[in-house]
């Protein structure tokens, strides 16, 4: 019993110590989904890891004892022994059962829906994830899924090419997204689905994980779990839309420039701020501390009369850009609340909001995003989006000038 | 056991009158290895064949190794990654593993169970050029930089025109299904061979195991291949001639590609793992001295696993979303098939106790399948759990897990029967020194290699990705499994390097050099190309162990014949037979209809002429049959 115990403590060590580091571990769940799951393996972790520790210590011991040496006595010619062979059948008989009844139980339960859960659709596409919420205003995001924490959510996951699979390990089990298939009149379109509720705020990491094509290994996605009244914020938000790009001391300047310094290379800095003079500060501040740097931003800000700063510049001409089809942009993409549409490729309202960009591998900064749009397949390859100079799927180049590579992505970040 | 036994070790150790003689009444040359039609020859040419594509397959697996030895390399192009992995699993599964254990179907069995060869010798032969065409064909895919990359699976719709529009999946569908007319028609020849051709007196539970587990693989072979091949024609219909069987836009369905590779494929796992069970049930018994335990329950776990096989293949698609019935289902008959693998691991362990265990290469390959398929079994238990197994499909868990079946037991088990019957095939030893050197370095780098990836899957690496974001932190994970892959490399180097040795230079073995009991030990080594000069007559399960009965045999056995037996002539039509099945296939490549039809209109007239022939005329003519 003591050493039973021992080992349960050791082995949930062994399986729980571990999980912080590992941002996609399949063993430390947030979810009731994922607790279930954690509880069964944890019980079938133990047979069997006892079933191994008999197997390799009698084979341990059959092999010293039993080795041949000189004065090894003839063996006894056995054939076998009834009441052995019933043992070892019966045992492990017993053991199955003892697994196969929680599993039963556990898969029964997993999969009962919550008839008050919250309905979001979950579309795979070649190679990013799409997300619906139905039952609110029909909101749509890619690739970076917020759920509100403790509401029980009911996933439903098809796919719009290939097969996908729906994996966030920390919110329990994968499910597959198959095609939609045409069903005869009457009958109801079969979709799979997820059941689960969120139990931890925090952003947890997820992959596509069956197989779907060139890129399937950078189809990752993030899902932000918060508070109900963040979310019900995010949703405002979403369907406010951003038409307007706010004005330059609404759209969290600082922050915005923080981010760009992080991201950026000084100079490049410098060739985005706000006025030559700034430029001429930045250079001449290049050594002082970020304290100066911010009082530098809050004074420029309490300062800022003058009509629109380069940046706002920038970000018009982006959204300009953006929306007046050049480059082919909206005729993929949507932003809600603007001209922009397009619905064959990742809905960018409040992209800006995001932590990553292209499925989860990059992180979205400025210059990622400027990296993404001029280049897609090299870094996802076989992306269907057009990069500046290459094709992308049926979609030609898009041709677009550094500048407004750069102006479009200034744009899509100031969405937020 | 009422009759005497005979301590196996005072059994003869080599009749050396026989040694390294067999041979000499052989014709040589290219042309009589291409004609032949002795199951022996033939077993020979399936099992360096293999070989060779054992090295291709490493090969692939260790890029693949490469490449994900750091996150975010692009050591090859995702596309190429793709085809690597792709062909991997395709290569390992249906050019390596299960013509190796056709390898030794064919040399071992007639000899175990006392025929002078296989049913049909020359739907052998037509087995064997088959698969090589087949492998050819598919991997001459790579020449046009376009092969399979489709994964082993072959996920609809992945493999539609829509979303596959090169000629991959073409080599893949059409590669497959050539592969399949050869295994069909190895099992057909297997269970005709077995049903028929045993000695006097070798009932069904007097044969060794390893025969046994051949008959069960048979059957398996005869009723899970056609399921594939169904599926592919399907496909392949759907590729070339635009039907809609998986198309979800019309209606088709992809799930119902998962069941029918899976019908397929969860017996396939059987027909890869039991001729391996079958090996170490006949080398466990021999080491230790003593007859296997629980003969009975053995063959009858083994016929279980057959059977209940066909009962378990939904737990390869618990993601799927079939339900929470149908999980349960496939729960309960996969929890059930563990139950006969359990008891012939303890069967095995109960024929070790009480023995006198000799430590060499093909032993402690027997006693590492025992050890390491246990690792691969239990994980399997695991993943039987349906909601366990939503958070371990497809990550790196479970190819941990079936490479400690597919390497830990299969491979482990055909390399032991290699050390074990290489003596029978050559009439010399294998080394034991590199024996040695192979078991500990395959040892170290198969579980430095497959243990990691336990890690790595659990931490939410999912398989068949080109790389891996560092964010996931499983670089320690895949650095040592990529460490691991090149020590097996080295394994495999030495294995190779023993085998020609031991070919050029072992040590002369004799008829029967480890003592063992059955029948294909009473013949020299190598045996003659009609194997027995007359049929022994068999008394018990271990023929060589009882003195009375072993020297009524070998007088049989070991005796030069005034008459040699009539044995089949050579024959050139398997082999472009193979070629105009090959080449019906290939066909249809070209999308056109009526341009397959030129190659069955060559298969066709082989068959004629492959009917026609008289497989015993012409006698002397060739050379083959001499008169004492």
């Amino acid at each position: 019993m003591r050493f039973s115990r021992l080992a349960a403590l050791a082995g949930v060590l062994l399986l729980t110590a571990c999980g912080g580091e590992y941002p996609q571990s399949s063993i430390a769940p947030a979810s009731d989904f994922a607790h279930r799951i954690q509880d069964l393996y944890f019980q079938i972790f133990l047979w069997t890891m006892g079933i191994l520790a008999v197997v390799w210590i009698v084979l341990t011991y059959i092999l010293v004892r039993f080795r041949e040496k000189p004065d090894s006595p003839e063996p006894e010619q056995i054939h076998g022994h009834l009441g052995l062979e019933i043992a070892w059948t019966i045992v492990p008989a017993l053991i199955v059962v003892a697994i196969a009844v929680p599993t039963i139980q556990t898969t029964f339960d997993t999969q009962t829906p919550d008839p008050d859960a919250m309905v979001v659709d979950v579309i795979g596409h070649q190679y990013w994830w799409e997300f619906r919420y139905p039952e609110l205003g029909g909101e749509r995001t890619a690739n970076e899924l917020r759920l509100p924490v403790d509401r029980p959510v009911a996933l439903r996951i098809w796919s719009d090419d290939v097969l996908h699979s729906f994996w966030v390990p920390q919110l329990g089990g994968k499910r597959d997204a198959y095609p939609l298939r045409a069903v005869p009149e009457g009958d109801d379109t079969k979709y799979n689905w997820i059941f689960m509720t969120p139990q931890e705020v925090g952003t947890f990491m997820g992959q596509c994980a069956e197989f779907c094509g060139q890129s399937h290994a950078i189809m990752g996605m993030r899902v932000v779990v918060e508070s109900q009244e963040d979310f019900d914020a995010w949703v405002a938000d979403w369907n406010e839309g951003h038409a307007e790009v706010p004005a330059a001391e609404e759209i969290a300047e600082a922050e915005l420039e923080e981010e760009l310094q992080e991201a950026i290379p000084i100079a490049e800095v410098a060739a985005l701020q706000d006025t030559p003079q700034d430029v001429q500060d930045a250079a001449s501040q290049e050594d002082a501390s970020q304290d100066t740097a911010s009082q530098d931003t809050a004074s420029q800000d309490a300062t800022d009369s003058t009509p629109v700063s380069a940046e706002q510049a920038l970000i018009d001409e982006g959204r300009q850009v953006f929306q007046s089809g050049l480059g082919g942009c909206i005729a993929c993409h949507a932003v809600q609340g603007t001209d922009a549409a397009g619905v064959i490729g990742p809905n960018l309202t409040l992209l800006g909001r995001r932590s990553t960009i292209a499925a989860g591998w990059l992180e979205n900064t400025p210059e990622n995003l400027v990296r993404w749009i001029t280049a897609p397949q090299d870094i996802k390859p076989g992306v269907l989006m057009p990069g500046v100079d290459v094709a992308g799927g049926n979609w030609p180049a898009t041709g677009l000038t550094e500048d407004q590579v750069r102006a479009i992505a200034a744009y899509l970040h100031s969405l937020r | 056991m009422s009759d005497t036994t005979l301590a196996p070790e005072t059994a003869p150790e080599s009749t050396p009158s026989h040694d390294v003689h067999g041979g000499h009444d052989e014709p040589t040359g290219l042309w009589s290895w291409i004609t032949t039609v002795d199951h022996k020859r033939i077993g020979i040419m399936y099992f360096l064949t293999s070989l060779v594509f054992l090295a291709i397959g490493g090969i692939e697996a260790l890029i693949i190794r490469v490449q994900l030895f750091a996150p975010e390399q692009a050591v090859v192009s995702a596309e190429t990654y793709n085809q690597l992995f792709t062909m991997h699993g395709t290569t390992m599964i249906f050019l390596v593993a299960m013509p190796m254990a056709v390898a030794f179907f064919n040399y071992i069995v007639p000899l175990q169970i006392g025929a002078r060869d296989v049913a049909f010798p020359r739907m052998n032969a037509l087995s064997y050029w088959i698969y090589l065409f087949g492998g050819i064909y598919l991997n001459a895919s790579w020449l046009f930089g376009a092969a399979p990359n489709n994964s082993w699976v072959g996920y609809a719709p992945l493999t539609s025109t829509q979303y596959n529009p090169g000629l991959n999946a073409d080599f893949w569908v059409l590669g497959l299904s050539i592969l399949g007319v050869s295994s069909i028609m190895g099992g057909v020849n297997f269970i005709t061979t077995i049903i028929q051709l045993r000695a006097p007196g070798m009932k069904l539970m007097r044969m060794p195991i390893f025969t046994w587990m051949t008959f069960v693989t048979s059957f398996l072979l005869v009723t899970a291949l056609p399921v594939i091949a169904v599926a592919l024609i399907l496909l392949a219909f759907d590729r070339f001639y635009a039907t809609n069987f998986f198309v979800a836009a019309s209606g088709g369905d992809p799930v119902l590609w998962q069941h029918l590779f899976w019908i397929f494929g969860h017996p396939e796992v059987y027909i890869l793992v039991l001729p391996a069970f079958g090996v170490i049930s006949d080398v466990i018994p021999t080491f230790s001295k003593k007859p296997l335990f629980g003969y009975p329950v053995v063959v009858y776990a083994g016929v279980l696993i057959g059977f209940i096989g066909w009962g378990v293949w939904s737990h390869h698609m618990f993601t799927s979303g079939l339900g929470p019935i149908a999980d349960s289902f496939f729960v309960a008959t996969t929890m059930i098939i563990a139950i006969p693998t359990g008891v012939k691991i303890f069967n095995w362990m109960a024929t070790m106790w009480g023995g006198k265990i000799r430590f060499n290469t093909a032993m402690n390959f027997a006693i590492g399948l025992v050890a390491l398929f246990t690792v691969g079994g239990l994980s399997g238990v695991m993943h039987a759990s349906a909601p366990v197994d939503l958070q371990q499909h497809d990550s790196y868990f479970v190819v941990a897990h079936f490479h400690y079946v597919i390497v830990g037991g299969i491979l482990l088990g055909m390399f032991s029967g290699v050390y074990y019957w290489f003596p029978k095939v050559t009439g010399r030893f294998l080394n034991e020194k590199l024996g040695a050197w192979h078991f500990w370095t395959t040892l170290i780098g198969f579980n430095l290699t497959f243990f990691p990836m336990h890690f790595s899957g659990m931490y939410g690496q999912p398989r068949r990705t080109w790389t891996y974001s560092e964010t996931l932190n499983v670089e320690l994970f895949n650095q040592l499994s990529t460490y691991g892959g090149f020590i097996l490399g080295v394994s495999t180097l030495i294995f190779v390097w023993n085998l020609w040795k031991g070919v050029k230079s072992g040590e002369p073995a004799g008829s029967n050099p480890w003592g063992a009991a059955t029948l294909e030990w009473s013949i020299p080594s190598p045996p003659h190309h009609y194997n027995f000069p007359a049929l022994p007559t068999v008394q018990s399960r271990e023929p060589l162990w009882h003195e009375a009965e072993r020297k009524s045999i070998e007088v049989v056995t070991l005796a030069d014949p005034e008459v040699e037996p009539e044995m089949p002539n050579p024959s050139y039509w398997p082999i472009l037979l193979a070629a105009g099945v090959t080449a019906t296939w290939a066909l249809v490549m070209t999308g056109i209809w009526w341009v397959p039809l030129i190659g069955l209109a060559f298969t066709a007239f082989c068959t004629y002429m492959w009917a026609f022939e008289d497989p015993f005329a012409k006698k002397g003519a060739a050379g083959e049959v001499t008169h004492g």
